[in-house]
C-alpha cells in the first residue's frame, strides 16, 4: 500500500504587510536592507482571523478546487501551535465546520517548522495500516500574535497562513516516500512562547523570543546529516533528487543550509520572498507554488525537510 | 589559516560595506552595516568555509576580526 498527495491549498492571513510598511514602525531600517537582507518582500499577518478560520479556508478552496467529496474524507488532522482554545481539540471545531462525517478520525499535534514532515508521516502511516483511505492534512499558524509589536527581526520574518492537503491511498500528484525524524529537546528554550501554558499562567501567550544564533547553529548540525540518512532510507544516490524543498526559515539559513550540502541553486527551491516564514505552511505553500510553476515532472523526486522549534526535525521524498 | 584570506570570507558577507574597509583590526559591530543577520552569515561563513563552530555571543564578544579568526584558528584542526 502507497500514500499520495493529492492537492495542496494555502490560504494567507487577511493582512499584507510591505517592507514599507515595516519601514514606517521602525524608521531606521530601510525597505532595501530588509528585502536584500531577510529575503522577504512581503508577509501577511491575520486580522480577526485566528489559525483554525485560516485552515478552515485553505481546507474549503481545496474541496471546491479539486471536486472533492466531502464524505470520502476519513480523517482530519491539524498541526498548530495556535489552537482555537486549550480545548477543545481544533480539528474536531473543523470537522463539524467543514461538514466532515462524524466517523472521522479528528485530532492536532504541536509542531511547527517540522510539523508538515510530521503530518506526511503519520498520514502515510494511517493509510499503509488501514485506518484511512483520504486525509486532510492541515497546517495553520499566526505567530504574528505572539510577536512583540517592537521586535521588527521576527515581525519582517514570520507570516501567518494555513494550508489544507489532501493525502490518499488513491494515486495522486506526489507518492510519499520514507520519512526521518529526529529531536533535541535541550534546545526548548531558544525558540519559545513561555507565557500561557502551565508553566507560567500568569503571563499572556505572547512575547515569542528566538535564540536566531543558536538556532542557527542547530540548523548546520542537524539538516546535513538528516539529508544524508533520508537518502539512504529511501535508497537514493543524491542526485537522484530533483529538487530539495525545504522549511522556508530565512534566507541567510537556506543559503548556509544549501551550500553545506552542496546543493545546486536550481536545484533548491525558494519562495520566501512573497510570503514570508510561515512556520509548519512553508513546504507545502512552496508545494503548491512548484505545481503551479509547472515543475512537476513524472518520475521525478524530491526531498522535503523542515527544521526548527522544539528542536525538531524530519525529513521525506515524494516522487512525482 | 590565513588572515588575508579570512578576511576576505569575512567581507564577502557583507552586502553594503565595500571590502577595502576591512582588515585585522576592523571592530565590526561599529560598522554601519552590522546587524544581527550579519551575525547570523559570519556563522554561517565560518562553519562552510572552516568547519568550526562558534556562537552568537563570540561573535558578539570577539571585537576585532583578528579576534575572531584567533577563536576560529584555535578549533581548526
Amino acid at each position: 500500500m502507497e500514500a499520495y498527495i493529492k492537492a495542496v491549498a494555502c490560504q494567507m492571513g487577511s493582512h499584507e504587510v510591505t517592507n514599507a510598511d515595516i519601514v514606517r514602525d521602525f524608521p531606521d531600517w530601510s525597505e532595501q536592507k530588509i528585502s536584500v537582507k531577510i529575503g522577504i518582500d512581503k508577509r501577511y499577518v491575520a486580522g480577526e482571523e485566528t489559525a483554525s478560520d485560516l485552515a478552515f479556508k485553505a481546507a474549503k478552496k481545496l474541496i471546491v478546487q479539486e471536486s472533492i467529496d466531502k464524505t470520502s474524507i476519513d480523517a482530519i488532522i491539524l498541526c498548530t501551535q495556535s489552537p482555537d482554545y486549550f480545548l477543545p481539540t481544533t480539528a474536531c471545531v473543523l470537522q463539524d465546520r467543514l461538514g466532515l462525517r462524524t466517523d472521522v478520525m479528528a485530532f492536532d499535534y504541536n509542531l511547527g517548522c517540522s510539523g508538515y514532515v510530521y503530518g506526511l508521516g503519520i498520514c502515510k502511516s494511517f493509510i499503509v495500516a488501514g485506518l484511512a483511505k483520504n486525509i486532510l492534512l492541515l497546517t495553520a499558524e499566526t505567530y504574528n500574535r505572539y510577536i512583540d509589536k517592537s521586535d521588527r527581526g521576527n515581525r519582517a520574518l514570520f507570516s501567518d497562513a494555513g494550508t489544507a492537503t489532501l493525502i490518499s491511498a488513491e494515486r495522486g500528484l506526489f507518492k510519499i516516500g520514507a520519512p526521518v525524524y529526529g529531536t533535541d529537546g535541550s534546545g526548548y528554550t531558544n525558540l519559545i512562547v513561555k507565557g500561557g501554558g502551565a508553566r507560567n499562567p500568569d503571563e499572556k501567550a505572547g512575547n515569542l523570543f528566538m535564540d536566531g544564533p543558536t538556532i542557527f547553529n542547530f540548523t548546520l548540525e542537524a539538516v546535513p546529516p538528516l539529508v544524508q540518512e533520508t537518502l539512504k532510507r529511501n535508497s537514493l544516490e543524491f542526485d537522484d533528487v530533483s529538487c530539495f524543498i525545504f522549511h522556508q526559515a530565512n534566507k541567510h539559513m537556506l543559503k548556509f543550509i544549501r551550500e553545506a550540502i552542496h546543493i545546486p541553486e536550481d536545484k533548491f527551491y525558494l519562495c520566501l520572498q512573497n510570503y514570508g516564514n510561515t512556520v509548519s505552511s512553508t513546504i507545502p505553500i512552496c508545494l503548491d507554488n512548484f505545481v503551479q510553476d509547472g515543475r512537476v515532472k513524472s518520475g521525478d523526486k524530491y526531498l522535503l525537510a523542515g527544521f526548527g522549534v522544539g528542536y525538531s526535525w524530519g525529513a521525506i521524498t515524494l516522487e512525482a | 589559516m590565513d588572515i588575508k584570506e579570512f578576511i576576505e570570507n569575512f567581507a564577502a558577507e557583507f552586502e553594503m560595506t565595500e571590502p577595502e574597509e576591512f582588515n585585522e583590526n576592523t571592530q565590526y559591530r561599529d560598522l554601519e552595516e552590522w546587524d544581527s543577520l550579519l551575525g547570523l552569515s559570519i556563522i554561517g561563513m565560518i562553519n562552510n568555509n572552516y568547519g568550526v563552530k562558534v556562537t552568537g555571543e563570540e561573535v558578539k564578544n570577539a571585537g576585532t576580526i583578528m579576534g575572531l579568526f584567533k577563536i576560529v584558528e584555535s578549533r581548526v584542526k
